[in-house]
């Protein structure tokens, strides 16, 4: 298959990783920041093939994982509301609330519909004028544009049964406040580069001098994970840390203006809630006055409070922030599987624990009798 | 104290009250209907305890002093009734012929149960019923009995097929998963996922070129053919349907107390559902087959095995996919580039497409 094979070849693969091998000098560490490279590192024994020189340790970016059960349970109560279907895309469907998940509500009676683009949520929404569409506005800057633009579509079909719930978060403030964080060892970045295609990465070089890291844009294969891998750890044995593109097929510096100029139409930066994290400074995205008609907080009067929750046993913060590995929580595999999660990253598709759930769960050292 | 110990003392009080389950007590989830672990655990503790009943192969044998007959039954709740490559008509009678063809029986004949929603078109009821008279026709098999019900708007999605099939053992050779040992080798009779893919395209409205195809189709005579050329050397076979290809193989670790290994380049994929699943994150072991089946084999007739499938239509690019391992600590483990092997796990409830 075009631009997949080519980025799966055994060969290459297995010359990029003697050349990481024979390149480092110390085991560096090394986060990835985006939860589908995660996958991918586990998946095709990346990090297993490299674990004696480099330390993967596990970013922030599954967009599923960070949403707060605020948002989920603002998703829950609407699904339940007569007349309003909550439209969402199917990822948040098995996440746990403080109550329960979407799942869990559409069995008991909640209309949760899912759909694989906001722009079906308002298709759906025209051709259903008796009923309130609420679409679960989740994602980061990949998933942004794709929101706006739903909202520019139904503004511009009148529609007055369309609204989001808007739970957007920004990669780039979470980055900071995980360097900023005392209990950091992160010595390099892998960026993600669906969120760069969007973004570009020019914001990118005023971070690695402050904080003197290398930041590869990287792709989600095999071989773009390599070859970021790769060039971060010539960076950090060169001692020249730097902003480097190794997904050019895709990311841009400028990135993608059209979507840039809609995200900022529509969406304002703001500080938001994350999931694990607390509140991070410009983490966030929220409507723009001017879209205020579109905001389901503001048509079915939720609350913008973000109370407190219940402490949540999920050491999700400790995960997403690199601290621990998913099989060093205590109740991973345990109190906490796919079938009963404590938290996101267990059930996301995108998330951390479900990786190492999916791929390394178990010991796996057996040869084949044939 | 360090503060994982803090945690786990938390967890001590407050796990008993954790409200965050996604696993309801009180009402059935959809996701228990969707094949994988919850539905094997929603079948295993919840219903077969009510029913009395022991087995779990596709197909049980009935003594009868003639011989022996094998019975099954499944449920139809497609949607999209139409999909390209098959309908939920087809669907009905293949479906049924199938599970008994890969428990080593012939059918005989089958029953036919519909649940109506009204207001359905007679249009597309006549569609369905013809579709259930082609296939069967074509199986060989008579639809002997039948029933009908209408019930309220909204209390079905339009229709609703049991079809319940009775057939003949046609060996003495006791097909079961339970009989797979150590070196068998594991074949699969074309490319997987194919019918997952369709209906999930059809159902969304992808718009996709090419258009995924269903794999829906009889496989008696494929079935037949190997049961008759391998006799004792075929151990057993499975139709890959919900829970795709990875759900076989669990169940097939579990009853036969051993491990299965998947070499990931040696799996038949057809560009189409590679597209769609990599789009979409999703897996094609764990996507639904209706004409694809799983087959383990004693080593020594591997050559043979392949060589009769290829030569029928429906398994025409039949392989050889893995092999039966000493069971292990995992149940299923597949080969994946870089010689890395990782365990598959059970699908729980169909795969949800990811956000990015």
């Amino acid at each position: 298959m075009k631009f997949v094979n080519e980025f799966r070849d055994p060969l290459l693969a297995q010359q990029l990783v003697e050349q990481i091998r024979s390149l480092v000098s110390k085991r560096w560490t090394l986060m990835d920041i985006c939860g589908g490279q995660t996958h991918s590192l586990l998946r095709y024994g990346i990090e297993d093939a490299l674990s004696d020189y480099v330390e993967l340790i596990h970013g922030p970016g599954c967009p599923v994982c960070v949403t707060p059960s605020k948002a989920i349970d603002d998703a829950q109560q609407l699904s339940i509301l007569p007349g309003v279907i909550l439209a969402s895309f199917g990822d948040m469907l098995r996440v746990p609330g403080s109550r329960e998940s979407l799942l869990s509500a559409r069995a008991r009676g909640g209309r949760v519909k899912f759909v694989y683009s906001p722009l079906d949520a308002v298709q759906f929404a025209k051709n259903n004028p008796d009923a309130q569409v609420v679409f679960f506005a989740v994602g980061f800057e990949t998933t942004a544009p794709a929101t706006a633009l739903a909202v520019l579509q139904a503004k511009r079909l009148q529609l007055t049964n369309f609204s989001l719930l808007v739970s957007h978060v920004r990669v780039l403030p979470a980055m900071e406040a995980l360097m900023l964080s005392p209990k950091h060892s992160i010595e390099g970045f892998l960026a993600a580069g669906h969120v760069c295609t969007i973004t570009g990465y020019k914001s990118y070089d005023a971070f690695a001098d402050r904080f003197r890291v290398p930041v590869v844009v990287t792709g989600f294969e095999p071989l773009d994970l390599l070859r970021g891998i790769l060039e971060a750890l010539r960076q950090l044995e060169n001692g020249h840390p730097n902003v480097i593109n190794c997904y050019s097929r895709s990311a841009r510096r400028e990135g993608n203006l059209v979507a840039q100029e809609m995200l900022s139409q529509v969406y304002e930066v703001v500080d938001c809630d994350w999931r694990g994290f607390g509140i991070i400074e410009s983490g966030g995205l929220r409507l723009r006055d001017e879209f205020a008609d579109f905001d389901a907080k503001l048509r079915f009067g939720l609350s913008n409070e973000s109370k407190r929750n219940a402490p949540e046993l999920c050491l999700s913060a400790e995960v997403m922030s690199g601290q621990i590995k998913p099989p060093q929580c205590p109740f991973f595999g345990k109190q906490c599987t796919p079938d009963s999660p404590l938290g996101a990253p267990m059930v996301s598709s995108e998330g951390a624990c479900s990786a190492y759930m999916r791929y390394r769960s178990y010991v796996v050292s057996i040869e084949c009798a044939s | 104290m360090n503060p994982i110990n803090n945690l786990l003392n938390e967890a001590k009080t407050l796990y008993l009250t954790c409200p965050s389950e996604s696993t309801a007590k009180d009402v059935v989830l959809l996701a228990q209907g969707e094949g994988g672990r919850l539905m094997r655990k929603f079948i295993h503790e919840r219903i077969v305890p009510i029913l009395g009943t022991s087995t779990i192969e596709d197909a049980v044998r009935i003594p009868n002093g003639a011989g022996e007959l094998a019975i099954t039954t499944d449920s139809y709740v497609v949607s999209p009734l139409f999909f390209p490559g098959g309908d939920m008509g087809s669907l009905a009678v293949n479906g049924t012929v199938n599970d008994l063809a890969v428990a080593g029986a012939e059918a005989l004949c089958i029953t036919l149960g519909l649940i109506i929603e009204e207001g359905l078109p007679f249009e597309i009821l006549d569609r369905i019923l013809q579709s259930v008279a082609k296939a069967a026709r074509e199986c060989g098999v008579a639809v002997v009995a039948g029933d009908t019900k209408v019930v309220p708007r909204g209390a079905a999605d339009k229709l609703f097929i049991n079809t319940t099939g009775v057939g003949r053992f046609r060996s003495q050779t006791h097909l079961s998963c339970q009989s797979i040992q150590e070196g068998d080798i594991l074949l699969v009779s074309g490319p997987i996922g194919q019918h997952g893919v369709a209906v999930l395209a059809a159902r969304e409205n992808l718009r996709l070129t090419p258009e995924p195809q269903s794999d829906c189709a009889a496989l008696h005579h494929a079935c037949a053919a190997l049961l008759d050329a391998l006799g004792g050397d075929l151990r057993a076979m499975r139709d890959a349907t919900r829970g795709g290809v990875s759900a076989v193989l669990h169940e097939w670790s579990e009853a036969s107390h051993s491990s299965m290994k998947l070499d990931e380049s040696k799996i038949p994929v057809s560009p189409e559902v590679r597209g769609v699943c990599e789009l979409l994150g999703l897996d094609p072991l764990y996507v639904a087959n209706e004409g694809t089946f799983v087959a383990a084999v004693a080593p020594a007739s591997v050559d043979l095995a392949i060589e009769v499938l290829q030569s029928h239509r429906v398994s025409g690019s039949a392989k050889a996919i893995g092999c039966v391992l000493r069971r292990q600590s995992s149940p299923v483990v597949i080969e994946r580039m870089l010689g890395v092997l990782q365990p598959v796990d059970e699908p729980s409830g169909s795969p949800l497409p990811r956000i990015c």
